[in-house]
């Protein structure tokens, strides 16, 4: 019962990465490449249209969690209290920048929220992945000091950056080179998607350049990965146990290898729409590998006397969890309705259309 | 400790008004919106379904003001009341899940739907679609008020040795007898305001002599439906949740009517006094004898226990809020009554579209069915103080154990700014719509 529940919120989460993800990365594209007047219109149009219905997953996500496992809910929201409340933020200052930007037609008033809306793109997509990084790194449970717990067992507290900036202190920050790593991957990754997201939706001036940027930011993404992979050993002692025991897991690496490999034939693409499914494939593979390596631990605890989070150990009473699966299969439904009426209804090039709702 | 509770608190109640003033807009505006295009179905006149169409980007802009103010709230639960979540998160995370998941996905797409799709649906189709919206929208309050219903007077559940709560019926969570009344209760409100934001808007139409036929429209729809619902909102939904306040949490009933001291028959109804927590007293009371008793009990000379009966660690903590929020609340409810009674007259002599003084108190009233809604919740919640769930577990015990109130603090003064600059966006992007009115929705 653990399993499933982990299952669908890990899927919604993917997804969520996946959606949002492609207008974060709209956002970064804008930041650095957009030029015309033209064009930043266009871009940000491409974010502006579909944020809130993507936010919709990040909802969902966040009350499943909630419900089927309280403790680590609990646990991780208050122990990355900071980071999240600076999440929340900058979504709210992103949304901000797309919705009022056009408000008033000036070009001061545009730079200003053009700025504000790739900025925070930017930064959401670093601290996206930074968030990931410390998940896969673990924290120091229950705020064990000189062998003593300071909280109890499952509870913690990490402060944006310790002044080393070393994963491996007793007490290390939210932010440190492990975690700084994983977030630049974050980054090019969803910078990619979202120059691929661009090519579909758009006509804009720069999409034949932006072919060029994703096949530059692929090269790099590429080099990035064998250097986290090298590195990975320094957080995770076994970072292969779970893939020698699970076999079937390798399917997930294989994922993000395929999208990584895909992405370099960019230019020689027939649609425009394979090039978003290679980087879907990224982010799918790259979430996944990530939680494979892991499970079932949730949250990995760096002292040795305090237990990690497992799915196990956080879960609510197995009637909670059963109760709950006839309800989610309605809510299945839905999604997939709700997903396959947004994809109908935004079929195609925005070029042309109307701004807002 | 006591400082980590104040900030946890007050950013709690801040961030909560702020969101809460668009769900309730939302909830009563999908219903009247429903009218409007059902209406349209039956009549043919093209009217109709421009205001449904107008309300409806009304609707959305609201939406999404909801959803991005919707997920701060939805987080605090683990940032800010991390022990409350571990401990009840198996029950209540039932009911915020199931909102999380349905109801918003049901809203959302047929939102969608509705403002893209009339021409390729045809109006029946179009119809259905707004319904699902209106279902979306109250399935939302519905699951909301299950959850808060649960924390009023708990149900389904069983204490592990732990401290955990764990969910034992899960029909039980949706036969809460508090619950019924609760959500009509409030559903009834947000009918006000909805109701009062058409009529004021309407309103304002008519003053500027522009859209004056719209503006008739928005005026006498607002004002009925404003008619009907504030009438509800007073008798039957309000009157049951009194006694279910007298019935569960006598301690909150005594304190939000002011009774310091037990009398030993009837109780007397206070309309105005402010309460003086250093002499147990009100000041300047007004009050009339023994119509407490009856509209609680329907018997003249039933006792009701006042405040003296109970242990301070059992009454609500802020004695004074809660007074004034249930008296502000019942005040302005009573206001709007009469308001929308005289309106219903002067629409019923066919005066009311020229009398000017009435039309610019419907314009400037809109403000106030928000403040009733709000001082409603509030009421509430002071009331359930001092516990989180009604006798089992109280607020102090469900904050975040780790996070300091230096932290909470900084976080608090990040939302009020951002705040403010989403108030902003919201009343230009309402104002724009109003001012372009229904007729540009045409294409």
């Amino acid at each position: 019962m653990e399993i499933i529940w982990y299952i669908i919120i890990a899927v919604i989460l993917t997804v969520f990465f996946i959606l949002d993800g492609y207008d974060f990365g709209t956002g970064i594209i804008h930041l650095f490449f957009a030029k015309t007047d033209k064009d930043k219109e266009v871009i940000s149009k491409a974010a502006g249209l579909f944020w809130d219905s993507n936010e919709v997953w990040l909802v969902a996500a966040g009350g499943l969690l909630f419900m089927a496992f309280p403790t680590f809910y609990a646990s991780v929201f208050s122990g990355f209290y900071l980071p999240l409340i600076i999440v929340l933020w900058l979504i709210i200052f992103r949304a901000l920048g797309l919705e009022l930007r056009s408000q008033i037609n000036h070009s001061i008033w545009k730079t200003i929220w053009d700025k504000a809306f790739g900025v925070s793109s930017l930064l959401l997509a670093l601290f996206f992945g930074i968030a990931l990084g410390n998940v896969a790194r673990g924290v120091n449970l229950g705020g064990v000091e000189y062998g003593m717990s300071a909280y109890e067992p499952h509870y913690f507290f990490l402060p944006l950056w310790d002044s080393s900036f070393s994963p491996s202190t007793t007490h290390p920050g939210v932010i440190d080179w492990f975690t700084i790593v994983i977030g630049i991957i974050a980054v090019v990754t969803l910078a990619i998607h979202g120059a691929n997201w661009i090519l579909v939706k758009t006509n804009a001036s720069i999409n034949n350049h932006l072919k060029t940027v994703i096949f530059r930011l692929n090269i790099a993404l590429a080099i990035l990965t064998v250097f986290s992979l090298s590195i990975w050993h320094i957080v995770e002692p076994h970072p292969l146990a779970n893939y020698l025991e699970y076999p079937l897991f390798l399917v997930f690496p294989l994922v993000y290898f395929i999208g990584l490999i895909g992405m370099f034939f960019i230019k020689k693409l027939k649609k425009e729409v394979h090039g978003f499914i290679f980087s879907s494939l990224i982010i799918t593979g790259g979430v996944t590998s990530t939680l494979a390596t892991m499970f079932p631990v949730l949250l990995p605890s760096t002292n040795n006397l305090n237990p990690d989070l497992t799915i196990y150990n956080t879960a609510t009473s197995t009637y909670g969890l059963s109760v709950a699966i006839p309800w989610m299969i309605i809510g299945g439904i839905l999604i997939v309705a709700y997903f396959i009426i947004q994809k109908k209804l935004n079929k195609g090039k925005i070029d042309d259309r109307e701004y807002g709702h | 400790m006591e400082d980590m509770i104040f900030y946890d608190r007050l950013q709690f109640a801040f961030t909560i008004t702020f969101h809460y003033i668009f769900p309730q807009l939302t909830m009563g505006l999908s219903l009247i919106i429903l009218f409007f295009k059902g209406y349209y179905l039956k009549s043919n006149k093209e009217i109709y379904n421009d205001a449904a169409k107008f309300f409806m980007k009304i609707f959305a802009i609201n939406f999404t003001m909801g959803v991005i103010t919707g997920i701060p709230m939805e987080f605090q639960f683990g940032t800010n009341w991390a022990k409350f979540s571990e401990l009840t998160g198996g029950i209540i995370g039932q009911t915020l899940a199931m909102e999380g998941t349905f109801s918003f996905f049901l809203e959302s797409s047929f939102l969608a739907l509705f403002i893209f799709g009339e021409k390729i649906m045809g109006q029946k189709l179009h119809f259905l679609t707004g319904f699902f919206v209106f279902l979306g929208s109250w399935a939302s309050g519905y699951l909301i008020l299950a959850t808060n219903a649960w924390m009023q007077h708990p149900v389904g559940y069983e204490i592990l040795e732990n401290g955990k709560f764990v969910l034992t019926h899960f029909s039980q969570l949706f036969s809460n007898p508090w619950l019924l009344p609760a959500f009509l209760h409030n559903q009834m409100a947000s009918l006000v305001t909805s109701a009062f934001v058409v009529a004021s808007i309407g309103a304002f139409y008519l003053l500027i002599k522009k859209n004056e036929e719209h503006g008739k429209l928005f005026v006498k729809t607002g004002i009925v439906f404003g008619l009907v619902a504030s009438l509800l909102v007073a008798f039957p939904t309000g009157d049951l949740n009194a006694k279910n306040v007298a019935k569960y949490q006598p301690a909150a009933f005594a304190a939000m009517e002011g009774i310091f001291e037990t009398e030993h028959a009837g109780a007397e109804i206070v309309l105005i006094g402010q309460p003086n927590m250093v002499e147990k007293k009100l000041d300047n009371k007004i009050a009339v004898p023994n119509i407490l008793s009856f509209l609680t009990y329907q018997d003249w000379n039933k006792q009701i226990i006042g405040m003296d009966h109970f242990k301070k660690s059992e009454l609500p903590d802020n004695i004074p809020a809660l007074y004034y929020s249930y008296h502000i609340m019942v005040g302005l409810g009573t206001i709007f009554i009469g308001i929308m009674m005289l309106s219903v007259v002067f629409l019923y002599r066919k005066k009311l579209y020229t009398f000017k003084p009435l039309l610019w108190t419907l314009l400037f009233l809109v403000p106030f069915p928000f403040i009733a809604n709000i001082t409603g919740w509030y009421v509430a919640e002071l009331g359930r103080q001092p516990y989180l769930v009604y006798g089992l577990l109280k607020t102090v015990d469900g904050i975040s154990p780790t996070v300091s109130s230096g932290n909470t603090l900084f976080t608090l003064l990040g939302f009020v700014a951002l705040y403010m600059l989403l108030g902003l966006l919201f009343l230009i992007l309402v104002g724009k719509t109003i001012y372009h009115g229904p007729k540009s929705l045409k294409h």
